[in-house]
């Protein structure tokens, strides 16, 4: 498989545009060989997420993804019963269902993690588990555990244990600190902002047929405001993105400055971008 | 036998531990097993009935001394606690309880605020003029403050008797196969309740230096005694010192802290430091936290900077509040450039110089 060497696990990952620098593909090669989760931590807008679908697009697997939330607990990430219909049968049975045909496979609701852990051996999975920091620590405890035999258990039907690995990916944007035990069971990478150059390339990657300066001047223009060292929020690769495109739909007439928005969501940000100048030459 | 226990749990619950019948029956079960000439026993046997939290230990030793007396009021003393004076032993916790053996009543809830009003010297000292050995005393006060923290609502929720907003259909199904399949009896879930995140950030520059040590002995113990706090210092720049503050060992962790921030005792720049807040902590922070900054005001940067970030970090928190030890004064106005900046942001004006001032401040936490 093209993951069992660092620059297979680089060139991959580009072929789906996504530009990794070798430590995020040595990240991933280890991710997929040692078999064991990978956490990725950065500021937002860094791409971390998309470094599962790019993955998942590489390796022809199939994407799973848990979206975590405050409050999330089991029945959110690995079953359910679908209680209506179990309200429905009964009364149209009118009692006369047992408790084990009402707990069967039929009413079950099966949420990413069951998903994943049934999925079929022949078909790779990779699953995402996303913003694990707005999770709560009784649901880090729970992962935690799961990640480490891939089996869930569910009193009604028993252990149900996974026939082959997915790859894991965790992403966490750092609202908290993850509990450490969590943090020993994973592979960790910290993603950080590219260097202008991989960055034009990204864009290159990301927008093909984008005249050249277009993606200069944006890249730029970007790098200028992550330097300014005065803002509230930075703007992301996503942000890049689309200013690049923003850019390139308006045509001649673009000014960096009109569009600023796209790059900057705080309103005193903005306003010290404009005042400052920090755009004027680029 | 049994009055005694009855009168520890009467303690017991006047101090917050939550004491059943079960616990109760639990207790004398467990004492006809031990043998109760040996002091010891008693003590070790009781307390694994009757704690069931880490927090209630401590709690129960205090009881329990109240009611089966103290075991070194005969013997010599060379302890630490002997050589203190008379206003330090006044802060010892002490609950005023009738003579267990008179056996009149058991002793109403009411005497323990009664007893804790003979710490009201040290309460409303304030913390310039403590004597080391006053801040030791304290520290086991502050440690009981610190575990007193704001809530919120979470988006979990947990089975409820009462009739609530959520229906919990996973009992209501179970509870339908006794009837017959038919939902004759509904089930509810509520909200659970969770530590709202807490930021505490400390000015530690000189004109702060005589309430620094006492602040960040509360920040520490704030920081032991629950996840989701954090803790900064500044001076004239700013200092993330919550890794430094975890662990229980209080002496190494305040170490570790003072270690960590360079600018003790240096001047003050208040926006500076909260500009830095705003933007390399500002995840860490989130949305929703209650925030905390110890400081007099007294400001050598830029109070338009001050005002901005002030601003900005209102409108990311849930509530602001400022603990001024200067505003102990009763004639105390914010005139000082770096309070005037400040005080329109902020929710709360305490004084925070004493530790009837903190208690104030664990109080309006709780409420919030």
């Amino acid at each position: 498989m093209q993951l069992e060497s660092v620059q297979g696990a680089s060139d991959a990952l580009a072929a789906q545009g996504y530009l990794a620098d070798r430590q995020l593909a040595m990240a991933v090669h280890l991710a997929a060989v040692l078999e064991q989760p990978l956490l990725l931590e950065g500021e937002a807008g860094v791409g971390k997420t998309e470094v599962a679908r790019a993955l998942a697009a590489a390796t022809g697997a199939r994407l799973i993804r848990l979206q975590c939330h405050e409050g999330i607990d089991l029945h959110h990430a690995v079953y359910d019963w679908d209680y209506a219909r179990q309200l429905l049968a009964l009364r149209a049975a009118e009692g006369g269902v047992d408790e084990g045909e009402l707990f069967s496979r039929r009413f079950l609701l099966r949420r990413p993690l069951l998903d994943a852990v049934e999925a079929d051996p022949e078909l790779p999975v990779v699953l995402l588990i996303d913003e694990i920091d707005r999770a709560d620590d009784e649901f880090e405890a729970f992962l935690l555990e799961f990640l480490s035999d891939f089996a869930v258990t569910i009193p009604e039907l028993g252990t149900i244990a996974a026939r082959r690995r997915p790859i894991v990916l965790l992403t966490s944007n750092r609202t908290r600190e993850l509990h450490d035990a969590l943090k020993r069971r994973c592979l960790y990478h910290w993603i950080d902002y590219p260097s202008p150059e991989r960055e034009r390339q990204i864009v290159a990657a990301r927008l093909p047929g984008v005249p050249e300066e277009i993606a200069t001047r944006v890249v730029a223009a970007v790098a200028r405001l992550r330097e300014h060292g005065d803002l509230y929020k930075l703007p992301g690769v996503g942000e890049t993105i689309v200013w690049a495109r923003a850019l390139l739909a308006l045509g001649d007439e673009a000014s960096l400055e009109e569009t600023l928005g796209v790059a900057l969501k705080v309103h005193e940000d903005v306003l010290r971008v404009l005042e400052r100048g920090v755009l004027e030459g680029v | 036998m049994v009055r005694r226990l009855s009168d520890l749990t009467a303690v017991l619950r006047a101090q917050g531990t939550r004491v059943g019948v079960g616990e109760l029956l639990g207790a004398v079960r467990c004492l006809r097993e031990v043998d109760c000439s040996s002091r010891e026993e008693v003590r070790l046997a009781l307390r694994t009935v009757l704690c069931s939290a880490r927090a209630d230990l401590e709690r129960f030793e205090l009881a329990f001394t109240a009611v089966y007396g103290d075991e070194r009021a005969g013997l010599e003393r060379d302890d630490p606690l002997a050589q203190l004076g008379q206003i330090e032993r006044a802060v010892m916790p002490r609950v005023g309880i009738a003579d267990p053996r008179g056996g009149d009543a058991a002793p109403d809830a009411e005497a323990v605020p009664a007893a804790w009003s003979e710490v009201e010297l040290l309460r409303e000292k304030d913390f310039a003029r403590y004597t080391d050995d006053e801040m030791a005393l304290a520290r086991e006060l502050i440690a009981r403050l610190a575990r007193r923290h704001p809530t919120r609502l979470s988006r979990r929720t947990r089975a409820t008797r009462r009739r609530a907003e959520v229906p919990d259909l996973r009992r209501t199904v179970h509870a339908s196969l006794r009837t017959g399949g038919e939902p004759l009896h509904r089930r509810w879930r509520e909200p659970t309740r969770r530590p709202r995140q807490l930021v505490l950030v400390c000015d530690v520059s000189g004109s702060m230096a005589p309430y620094a040590r006492m602040l960040m002995q509360y920040m520490h113990a704030s920081v032991a005694a629950r996840r989701r706090v954090e803790a900064f210092a500044f001076g004239t720049r700013l200092t993330r010192i919550t890794q430094e503050l975890a662990g229980r060992d209080h002496d190494h962790a305040l170490e570790r802290a003072a270690a960590a921030v360079t600018d003790f005792s240096g001047g003050t720049r208040i926006g500076a430091a909260i500009a830095e807040l705003n933007r390399a902590h500002g995840r860490r922070i989130g949305r929703g936290a209650v925030i905390v900054i110890l400081s007099d005001g007294w400001d050598r940067g830029d109070p338009e900077q001050l005002d901005a970030e002030m601003a900005r970090l209102r409108r990311a928190a849930h509530r602001l509040v400022w603990l001024n030890p200067l505003a102990a004064h009763p004639d105390y106005q914010p005139l000082a450039r770096g309070m005037q900046a400040a005080v329109p942001h902020t929710d709360r004006l305490l004084a925070g110089n004493s530790l009837a001032s903190l208690e104030q401040l664990a109080s309006i936490m709780e409420e919030m």
